[in-house]
């Protein structure tokens, strides 16, 4: 499961990446929110991949997972939820502002 | 061109239906979240996706005026909710965040386990709520 | 008592909260923002005194034990830090009153630097490596907004690059948390160090510290990551600016040394003496050449940040309590000299209403307060004997003999030169010459916004003349987080 997992974080990294490398302003905002999934789930994957209970509440269980990666995720997830909307809006004002949303067109001054 | 008024009968009649039960269970999120799957962040997003319906159904203008609020207070609201919970236990010279929890009965409910850690979900709830709309309202307005 | 460390995360916060509900009356949210940023600033002064005096305060956060909740630890450095933050964060903020446009303070302004604040702050006094991240993005999220507050177009355009190239280290940030984790097993940084020296596992940990090094570097703009810095602080105000050039890329560095110091002492020949300290010399040789090469005031005191971000690691890197202290020292220097020198260039926007050092000229006659003033603080940043840059460059560089690593002691040498080359550019040509502005633009008056400027350079001669007292505080500071006993002791309470 865990060469899965890593064979998918991988793929989505690779798309990620791609999608960065375009000239498209929507491409890259899209990038980013892949490359956060990308690695959320390496942080779930990483400590390794467990079934059970939560721990504390229940005290018959077999086995417990660890619940801190848990929170880590969900912290990540929400922390990833507000950079995507600030980098949407961005994008969306600087295509109004440009009236381009080619990157080749933002570079600035030519001459760098 | 003459912009076309859409006839959305169904659409509206319909979003009047789901936003109730969206809404209820966005509150049932909000309250399960202690020890269930749940809490503010997942419930303040519903209750927008809930709210956003009604933007989808109805226009701009007649949501303006049925829920006039400005969400950007909700957001200072929610912060303020969020930081003074941790506050509290520091004036009972407690560590900063110490949550406390005890259970009651009540009327209805029957036995409930209030925790302090709800009114700081309550807090990150608010948030949420205000700053998804903002956005997306932003966007949506700017759109004309 | 211990919760009194939390209060420079917790008030900007409250006080944030209620600014935003305040939202368009611009007066309140001045007076608000400047008593908080002054009770900050009493808060870390008095803070800094308590730790020198009585040691390590440790927060147990909602009182879970230290290696399961999260910590916040005020040690000797991470005080030291907040001192400076408060202070540089003060002081923009009484020179932002003037400045900034009425139409900029009513779209949140004042919130987004308080939460620029917190974030700042919570990462100088986490003890959690994960809490670290949590508060690296709060200072982020706030920049960002502050980076493009007010949308014009050439700010939208670069602090777009700005912020992509943010969220990627931020996932490279996280994906190092998660490494961390597997082989460690734990999110708290004083037990991370511990079981780093109990893991025999060299070969795993250098490559999370080498990411984790990418991660700050990238904030810290370090070689070859820089290339973000100079474009995107050449689009805001001068106070914001100011704040971004003092503040925000020192708060990479001091994760740079917090780990490096803390967990990441397993191999300092290969991470510190060969990589850090190659890192270092092109940092400061490609930021200084960047410098020399630009005629724009504001462009190039953003490419000195980057050459002199590469002293503080080349401090780090040589790794002697000596080299480390002058490495604190420089700090404290670069973000005093840094911060007056970016209002310098807002208070000569104002009056001259460019940036470009060919079209300006003669602005000593006209306003030779300003003029002086600037001189004292440059020749302290290229390093001129009786004031702070010499006494925080000797150091490092006495150190980089001794130790024999003499390539990269030359390099900092010739940077030194370089920059006191480049300074007195911006001297001739914006202060000497011929006269370049018309008459009402030298009646410009000044001397109010010179105000909040004058502690800065007050600091500045101080920091040179009192050189021996506070070099003995940064070595007492080096020499603490040198030993990661003391604070891996501190926090766990072994």
């Amino acid at each position: 499961m865990e060469v899965l997992m890593a064979i998918m974080i991988g793929i989505i990294f690779m798309v990620s990446i791609y999608l960065m490398m375009s000239r498209n302003l929507l491409r890259v905002a899209v990038a980013t929110l892949l490359l956060s999934h990308g690695v959320h789930l390496l942080l779930l994957t990483m400590p390794g991949l467990q079934r059970g209970d939560a721990p504390i509440l229940s005290f018959a269980a077999d086995a417990y997972t660890d619940p801190l990666p848990h929170a880590l995720i969900l912290t990540a997830i929400v922390i990833s939820f507000a950079v995507t909307s600030l980098l949407l809006v961005m994008a969306y004002r600087t295509y109004k502002v440009h009236k381009t949303d080619d990157l080749e067109d933002l570079r600035g001054s030519a001459d760098e | 061109m003459k912009p076309i008024k859409p006839n959305d009968m169904m659409l509206q009649t319909l979003a009047r239906l789901i936003i109730l039960v969206v809404l209820s269970f966005s509150i049932y999120l909000l309250l399960a979240g202690h020890n269930n799957p749940g809490g503010g962040f997942i419930g303040g997003l519903m209750t927008s996706s809930a709210i956003l319906i009604l933007y989808v159904a109805f226009d701009m203008k007649t949501i303006k005026k049925a829920i006039p609020i400005d969400f950007v207070k909700i957001i200072g609201i929610g912060l303020l909710f969020a930081s003074l919970t941790g506050v509290v236990s520091m004036l009972f010279g407690y560590p900063y965040l110490k949550q406390f929890f005890d259970y009651f009965t009540i009327p209805i409910l029957g036995e409930v386990e209030l925790t302090t850690a709800l009114p700081f979900d309550l807090g990150v709830y608010f948030v949420v709520v205000g700053s998804a709309l903002t956005i997306i309202l932003t966007i949506a307005e700017d759109d004309k | 008592m211990n919760n009194l460390i939390i209060l420079p995360i917790v008030i900007p916060f409250i006080i944030g909260a209620i600014l935003i509900l305040l939202a368009k009356r611009i007066t309140a949210q001045r007076i608000l923002s400047g008593i908080t940023m002054s009770f900050l600033l009493t808060l870390s002064i008095y803070l800094a005194v308590i730790v020198y005096l009585h040691g390590t305060i440790v927060l147990e956060v909602g009182n879970w034990e230290a290696p399961f909740g999260i910590v916040i630890v005020a040690d000797l450095l991470s005080t030291f830090m907040l001192l400076l933050s408060n202070l540089v964060g003060t002081i923009c903020l009484f020179f932002a009153f003037q400045t900034v446009a009425e139409t900029r303070e009513k779209q949140f302004f004042y919130p987004l630097y308080l939460f620029l604040m917190i974030g700042v702050n919570g990462a100088f006094l986490t003890g959690d490596l994960f809490n670290l991240f949590v508060f690296f993005e709060v200072m982020l999220i706030a920049s960002y907004g502050l980076i493009v507050h007010g949308g014009t177009g050439y700010q939208l355009r670069e602090s777009f690059k700005y912020v992509i190239i943010n969220i990627f280290a931020s996932a490279l940030f996280i994906a190092a948390i998660a490494w961390i984790y597997a082989i460690t097993g734990t999110m708290n940084m004083a037990h991370i160090a511990e079981r780093v020296a109990e893991l025999d596992q060299a070969g795993a940990l250098n490559f999370v510290a080498m990411l984790l090094f990418v991660v700050f570097a990238s904030k810290g703009a370090l070689f070859p990551l820089y290339f973000w810095l100079p474009r995107s602080y050449f689009g805001p105000p001068a106070a914001i600016a100011a704040l971004f050039g003092g503040l925000l890329t020192k708060v990479g560095i001091y994760a740079i040394i917090r780990t490096f110091t803390l967990m990441f002492n397993h191999d300092i020949g290969f991470t510190h003496k060969e990589l850090i300290v190659t890192i270092a010399g092109f940092t400061m040789l490609f930021g200084v050449l960047g410098a020399v090469s630009q005629f724009d005031f504001k462009r190039i005191l953003s490419y000195h940040i980057i050459s002199q971000v590469g002293y503080m690691v080349m401090g780090l890197g040589i790794f002697t309590p000596l080299a480390v202290a002058g490495a604190i020292y420089y700090i404290a220097h670069h973000m005093i000299v840094k911060t007056a020198l970016f209002l310098f260039a807002g208070v000569t926007e104002r009056i001259t209403g460019t940036t470009d050092l060919k079209k300006m000229g003669g602005l000593l006659g006209t306003h030779p307060w300003l003029a002086w003033f600037f001189f004292i603080t440059a020749v302290s940043l290229a390093g001129i004997p009786p004031l702070s840059g010499f006494f925080s460059k000797f150091p490092i560089i006495l150190s980089g003999f001794e130790e024999g690593q003499y390539v990269i002691a030359g390099v900092a040498l010739l940077v030194g030169l370089l920059t006191l080359f480049s300074m007195i550019k911006i001297f001739s040509y914006a202060f000497w010459g011929k006269q370049k502005h018309t008459k009402e633009q030298a009646s410009v008056p000044v001397r109010k916004l010179l105000l909040p400027i004058f502690p800065l350079v007050a600091l500045a001669i101080i920091l040179g003349f009192a050189a021996e007292p506070i070099f003995t505080y940064s070595l007492e500071v080096a020499e603490d987080i040198m030993d990661p006993a003391n604070y891996i002791d501190s926090v766990l309470k072994e």
